[in-house]
C-alpha cells in the first residue's frame, strides 16, 4: 500500500506522527480524503473527527479547529487540541454539554459564541467516543 | 571582646537562616525547571512545525495579502516577556535592557505589551506607551493566554495602529545558557532558510485570502505561545542558578565568620588568662 507521512501537532504534545495510507478530515468546505501524491493544499479544518487509516486499522480522534497542509507526501495537521476516544471522559463531556445548553437557554449575561463553541466541542467529543464504541463492537 | 563574639554568633545565625531559604528556593525551582523542560520538549514540535509550515506558505503567497505586505515602519509594538517574582539573577534585567537598547531614541513610537510584573515595574516610569499588561501567566503559560495576547496585538496591526510586532523573550538553550532575544512576528521574516518556492502551485481552500485570514493570527499565537514556554523555562533555570550561587556565597560567608568567631573567642580566653595570672602575681 502506498503510504505518506501524517503529523498531528497540538500545543500540548506531538499527537501523532506515522506513515499512513489514508486520512479523512472535515475541512471548512466539506470532508476531505487525502491519499498519497495529493497535490499541495492548505485549508482550515472544522472541529470534528479525523479518521486515520494506519496499517490495517482505522483510528479516529476528536480534534478542535485547526488547519491541514499537505505537501510532498507530508501532511501536517495543526490543531488546538486532539484526543483519542479512550482519552475522552464521556461523563465529563455530557456534563459540559449540559452546562453549555443551560448557558445558551439563559437570555443574558452569556457569551453566546463561547457557549456555542463549548457545546459543539462537547457534542463532538461525545460523537467520537460513541463512534469508537460502535467500531469496537 | 565578649560583645563581638556574640555579634558574630548572631550574624552566623541570620546568614544560615537566609541560606536555608535560598536552598529551599533552589530545590523548588529545580523541580519546577524539570516540569517546564518536559513541557518545552513536548511543545517545541508544535510551534516549530507551525512556524516552518506557515513560513513556507507565506513565501509562496508572497505579498498578495495586505497583511503580509511590507510597510514603512513608524510605530512598533514590542511584547516583552518577563516574570512575576524576580530573584532570578539577571533574567529580567537582560530582557528589558535588550528592548531599551533597540528602542533608544524612538521611545515615543514604541508601544509595549508587558507580561510579568517585573517588566511593568520597569517600564512604568518611562516614555513608552503601554498598551496592555498581563500578569500571572509566566509560570504556567496556556495556549489560551497566548491567544489573548495574540488577538490584542493582531488587532493593533490590522488597524494600522502599529507597523511591526516584535516579541522579546529569553530562549532556553540548556540549563545554564539562556539567551534574551527579539524576534519579529509581523511583517513576517524568515527564521530559517527555506528554499524558494514562489513558483510552486498550492491549493488554498476556500480561497487564499480566507485561508490567510485564518493562518496569520494562528501564526502570531503560535509564536507567542512558543516564546512564553521558552521564557518560563528560562525563568526557572535562571532562578535555580541564582539561588545556587546565593547558597554557595552564604556557605562561604559562614566559613569566614566561623574563623573570626574562633579567633575572637581565643583572644578573649587569652586576655582572661593573662588577667588571672597578673592578679595572682600581684597577690603574692
Amino acid at each position: 500500500m502506498s503510504l505518506f507521512h501524517l503529523n498531528i501537532v497540538t500545543p500540548e504534545r506531538q499527537f501523532f506522527s506515522e506513515d499512513v495510507s489514508k486520512v479523512i478530515v472535515r475541512g471548512v468546505e466539506g470532508e476531505l480524503a487525502i491519499l498519497k501524491n495529493k497535490s499541495p493544499i492548505i485549508t482550515p479544518l472544522k472541529m470534528g473527527i479525523i479518521k486515520i487509516y494506519h496499517e490495517d486499522k482505522v483510528l479516529i480522534a476528536a480534534i478542535d479547529d485547526g488547519y491541514i497542509s499537505v505537501e510532498d507526501n507530508y501532511a501536517i495537521v495543526v490543531t488546538k487540541s486532539a484526543e483519542w476516544p479512550y482519552e475522552i471522559d464521556l461523563e465529563e463531556a455530557l456534563e459540559e454539554k449540559r452546562k453549555a445548553e443551560e448557558a445558551l437557554s439563559r437570555d443574558h449575561g452569556v457569551d453566546v459564541v463561547q457557549a456555542q463553541t463549548a457545546l459543539r466541542r462537547a457534542i463532538n467529543r461525545i460523537e467520537v467516543s460513541e463512534l469508537h464504541k460502535k467500531i469496537d463492537q | 571582646m565578649a560583645q563581638s563574639t556574640r555579634d558574630i554568633k548572631r550574624r552566623i545565625k541570620s546568614i544560615s537562616n537566609i541560606m536555608q531559604i535560598t536552598k529551599a528556593m533552589e530545590l523548588v525551582s529545580s523541580a519546577k525547571l524539570n516540569k517546564a523542560r518536559e513541557r518545552l520538549i513536548r511543545t517545541r514540535p508544535y510551534y516549530y512545525t507551525v512556524l516552518k509550515n506557515l513560513q513556507q506558505t507565506f513565501n509562496i503567497v508572497g505579498d498578495h495579502h495586505p497583511l503580509l505586505r511590507e510597510r514603512e515602519i513608524k510605530k512598533s509594538l514590542y511584547i516583552v516577556v518577563s516574570d512575576d517574582r524576580g530573584l532570578a539573577g539577571g533574567y529580567n534585567n537582560n530582557i528589558v535592557k535588550l528592548v531599551e537598547e533597540e528602542c533608544k531614541g524612538r521611545e515615543k513610537d514604541v508601544s509595549l505589551i508587558l507580561i510579568g510584573t517585573k517588566a511593568i515595574d520597569y517600564f512604568r516610569r518611562k516614555d513608552y506607551r503601554i498598551r496592555e499588561k498581563f500578569t500571572g501567566i509566566t509560570e504556567d503559560p496556556l495556549y489560551s493566554d497566548a491567544e489573548e495576547i495574540g488577538k490584542y496585538a493582531f488587532n493593533l496591526y490590522e488597524n494600522y495602529a502599529v507597523d511591526e510586532i516584535k516579541i522579546a523573550y529569553t530562549r532556553f538553550i540548556n540549563n545554564i545558557t539562556h539567551e534574551p532575544e527579539i524576534r519579529q512576528l509581523l511583517p513576517h521574516v524568515n527564521f530559517w532558510d527555506v528554499e524558494d518556492k514562489r513558483n510552486k502551485v498550492i491549493d488554498f481552500e476556500p480561497s487564499p485570502e480566507e485561508v490567510l485570514d485564518y493562518l496569520i493570527p494562528k501564526y502570531i499565537n503560535s509564536c507567542i505561545y512558543g516564546a512564553l514556554i521558552e521564557a518560563s523555562c528560562s525563568e526557572q533555570a535562571s532562578r535555580r542558578i541564582a539561588m545556587e550561587v546565593a547558597t554557595e556565597n552564604a556557605t562561604e560567608i559562614i566559613e569566614e565568620l566561623k574563623i573570626s568567631y574562633n579567633r575572637a573567642r581565643q583572644s578573649a580566653i587569652t586576655t582572661e588568662l593573662t588577667e588571672i595570672v597578673t592578679s595572682a602575681e600581684v597577690l603574692k
